[in-house]
């Protein structure tokens, strides 16, 4: 965009009442309220799926260690894993989508609201019915929550306890949820942008999240429709995944990662459209190759979806379909090296400044690069033979997900939190989250490369001696990473009690957009009149 | 100036705007809602496809079946066919091959023999699964008659001799020389459970 003048109407300010209490947040259909509210439910279980990984590296600590029975850390890394993917990330993005697009491409609130109400309210219950089994268990009913691994591969899903039920139950809800929000941002973004925003001067995040929606669109379905055939398979005599009456185990992988493989991008594009927003801000330079980014995110969109396997290397698959899904695999680091190049093209000979944002940023950069190199010794179908149930894969896909989408959020957040609550945060709390996190991050994987490279094997609940380094090191870095992250809890919190410096319209002298041309915070009603975009 | 020209433009057209907005926005979303409830039955349809598309393939070592020999017999080499077998859980059952392995020229049928005793105290029901490694050789590996299309039930102590027909077709790349036949006993999932058409 080269210039954009936006009209704050006067009697905008006239119109923002809004009701009050806990009818406000229920009955919302307002973007800023749905996605506040996807953000805070996002927040709140990061913090609960980083408990679980902390009682899993307490357990870890040492060798023989008894922190956890065997039955407890299978449910514990179950959990970390779905609850980190569907009820941390996933609804952060969201939150991040609904707030910001709107004011991205000047709508004045998202196409199908109250649809947007819905979505978010299926993601309580859902939460609530994950993790119900662990309650009942109390009670003496089952042998608690699911304890699969995140993975929910048959045929032990379909010899499992009531868990598994209780996690399908949760995942038809999520992907409902899902869909709502992916079908209504599809909607907002193709009917509602004002005047003068075509689609080539759509700003990234939008983009990003446009093809992460058609993402979730195609694949979550088959997630659900594999998570129906288990439930059937449990209960109603059918042998979708059973050998013994004709089906096979290895479909449900086939399902599962048919989803799986996309749902990484689902995870990552919304952060990396969001990463170039926030470096350019802080290089006070236009986005560099804006159209090759736009084009990267659709070749990663396709080639997401057809490269599911190499998740299934190690399950006995022909020479033909092991070369297929390893070249289909690393071809996809093309248009992930566009991206890294644009974003080091917008860096470039900028005139940088290092606020939390950009801090995050770069680390965004670094350890989701480093991540992405590990990926191709992985997407190496021959490699993948040694490495594919060792640690060293957990640290590659950590790298992943927590180095991209994860630092991401982080700097998204506080690209953003003066902008939503109208003050700064603590820059120098910020700086200490930032820096807390690359050490503890760091300090908890790199040994876990390590002892994967020597052998280790992942999902086990304890370990042979000659790892009680790699391991000790590791715990110790994820107890770091786990505390640093209270940290953020604290600016949220610092920003949102107001007894801060104001934030300016613009809040970042950098920082581009339609969104900073709103005061801050933005009236509870923008652009009821279209803002005119040249 | 350019400004307040563009906003008085909107401004006129805003009501039927909106109206017509809305309507375009449901049926967008209705779209939507219906590519999503395609994928989903996609994802019931990968079902039939993956079955297919083993057999075709010989993914996952899936294997033909054939109603009789009518190959001609290619006497210039030889395949050795090894066999193994095993017991799923929740069967308590001794199975083993009797042979380790046979030659046999492409073409040219052979019968192995499997013995099966069940160590229960009650009568159980199994089912043998069967696949071929490696999988280039499962597409080139028919059998005439097998065990592992019917299901087999063993009193308590019973010993029984299980055997199988097959050819290796004249087809098989040159490059194998070896192929392994494995069988999983599951038990059987329901009583009854005779299918004349077998899966593998």
């Amino acid at each position: 965009m080269s210039s954009v003048s936006a009209y704050v109407n006067e009697h905008e300010h006239e119109h923002d009442h809004k009701p009050r209490g806990l009818a406000r947040w229920l009955f919302t259909t307002n973007h800023k309220d749905i996605g506040i509210l996807y953000m805070l439910f996002g927040v709140t279980f990061f913090l609960v799926g980083g408990l679980f990984a902390e009682l899993i590296r307490a357990q870890l600590i040492h060798p023989a260690n008894h922190v956890l029975t065997p039955e407890l850390y299978n449910q514990a890394i179950t959990l970390h894993g779905l609850v980190m993917v569907f009820a941390a990330l996933m609804p952060v993005t969201a939150g991040f989508a609904n707030y910001v697009i709107p004011l991205m491409i000047g709508a004045p609130d998202m196409a199908l609201p109250r649809l947007n109400n819905w979505g978010f309210w299926l993601l309580p219950p859902a939460a609530v019915v994950l993790v119900f089994p662990g309650i009942l268990q109390l009670f003496g009913v089952g042998n608690g929550p699911i304890d699969t691994g995140w993975t929910i591969y048959a045929p032990l899903s379909v010899r499992s306890g009531l868990g598994v039920d209780f996690a399908i139950f949760a995942i038809v809800l999520l992907g409902a949820s899902s869909l709502m929000a992916s079908i209504n941002i599809i909607v907002t973004i193709f009917n509602m942008r004002a005047p003068g925003v075509t689609m080539m001067k759509l700003p990234l995040f939008a983009w990003s999240w446009l093809i992460t929606a058609f993402l979730l669109i195609a694949v979550f379905p088959a997630l659900i429709a594999g998570g129906l055939m288990l439930l059937t398979d449990r209960h109603f005599g059918t042998h979708f995944f059973s050998a013994a009456g004709g089906g096979d185990p290895v479909l449900w992988e086939h399902l599962f990662w048919f989803f799986g493989h996309p749902e990484v991008y689902i995870l990552l594009l919304p952060t990396a459209g969001l990463l170039s927003h926030i470096l350019s801000a802080f290089a006070r330079k236009p986005i560099f190759g804006y159209r090759a980014q736009v084009y990267a995110y659709w070749t990663i969109g396709v080639l997401s979806v057809i490269v599911w396997a190499h998740h299934m290397f190690t399950s006995g698959m022909p020479i033909a379909g092991q070369l297929y899904f390893m070249y289909s695999t690393m071809a996809i680091s093309i248009p992930v090296t566009v991206l890294f190049i644009c974003w080091l093209g917008t860096i470039w000979r900028g005139a940088l400044s290092f606020e939390t944002p950009m801090l995050f940023a770069l680390g965004y950069i670094g350890l989701f690069g480093i991540g992405g190199l590990t990926g191709l010794t992985l997407a190496d179908a021959v490699a993948d033979q040694q490495y594919h149930n060792s640690y060293y894969l957990v640290a590659h896909f950590h790298y992943t997900l927590f180095g991209g989408p994860i630092m991401g959020v982080m700097a998204a957040a506080y690209f953003y939190l003066p902008k939503i609550t109208g003050h700064m945060y603590s820059e120098r709390a910020g700086r200490w989250h930032f820096w807390l996190c690359i050490i503890g991050f760091n300090l908890t994987f790199i040994p876990q490369f390590l002892a994967g490279i020597a052998g280790a094997e992942r999902r086990v609940v304890d370990y042979p001696i000659q790892f009680a380094g790699f391991h000790m090191a590791s715990s110790i870095g994820a107890f770091i990473l786990g505390a640093a992250q209270l940290l953020l809890v604290y600016n949220i919190v610092v920003a949102w009690r107001g007894r801060t410096e104001p934030a300016s319209a613009r809040v970042w002298e950098g920082a581009q957009g339609l969104e900073f041309t709103l005061p801050s915070p933005p009236p509870y009603h923008t652009f009821a009149e279209r803002p005119a975009v040249v | 100036m350019k400004l307040d020209k563009g906003f008085a433009d909107t401004k006129k057209t805003e009501v039927p705007a909106v109206a017509s907005r809305a309507g375009a926005n449901r049926r967008l979303a209705w779209l939507l809602a219906l590519v999503a409830a395609g994928f989903l039955g996609f994802g019931f349809a990968l079902v039939p496809l993956y079955n297919t598309f083993c057999h075709l393939t010989g993914f996952n070592g899936a294997t033909g079946t054939a109603a009789a020999a009518l190959t001609p017999v290619d006497r210039t080499r030889w395949v050795t066919v090894e066999f193994t077998g095993m017991v799923m859980p929740g069967l308590p059952w001794k199975f083993r091959p009797a042979q380790r392995r046979v030659r046999v020229h492409p073409g040219e049928t052979a019968i192995a023999r499997y013995y099966a005793t069940n160590l229960g105290d009650r009568t159980f029901d199994g089912r043998a699964i069967m696949s071929v490694s490696p999988e280039v050789a499962a597409t080139h590996f028919e059998k005439i008659e097998c065990f592992c299309f019917h299901q087999e039930a063993l009193e308590p102590g019973q010993t029984r001799e299980f055997s199988v027909e097959f050819f290796v077709t004249p087809g098989l790349p040159k490059y194998v020389t070896t192929m392994t036949l494995s069988y999983a006993f599951f038990p059987s999932v329901e009583r009854g459970d005779d299918r004349s058409q077998p899966r593998s």
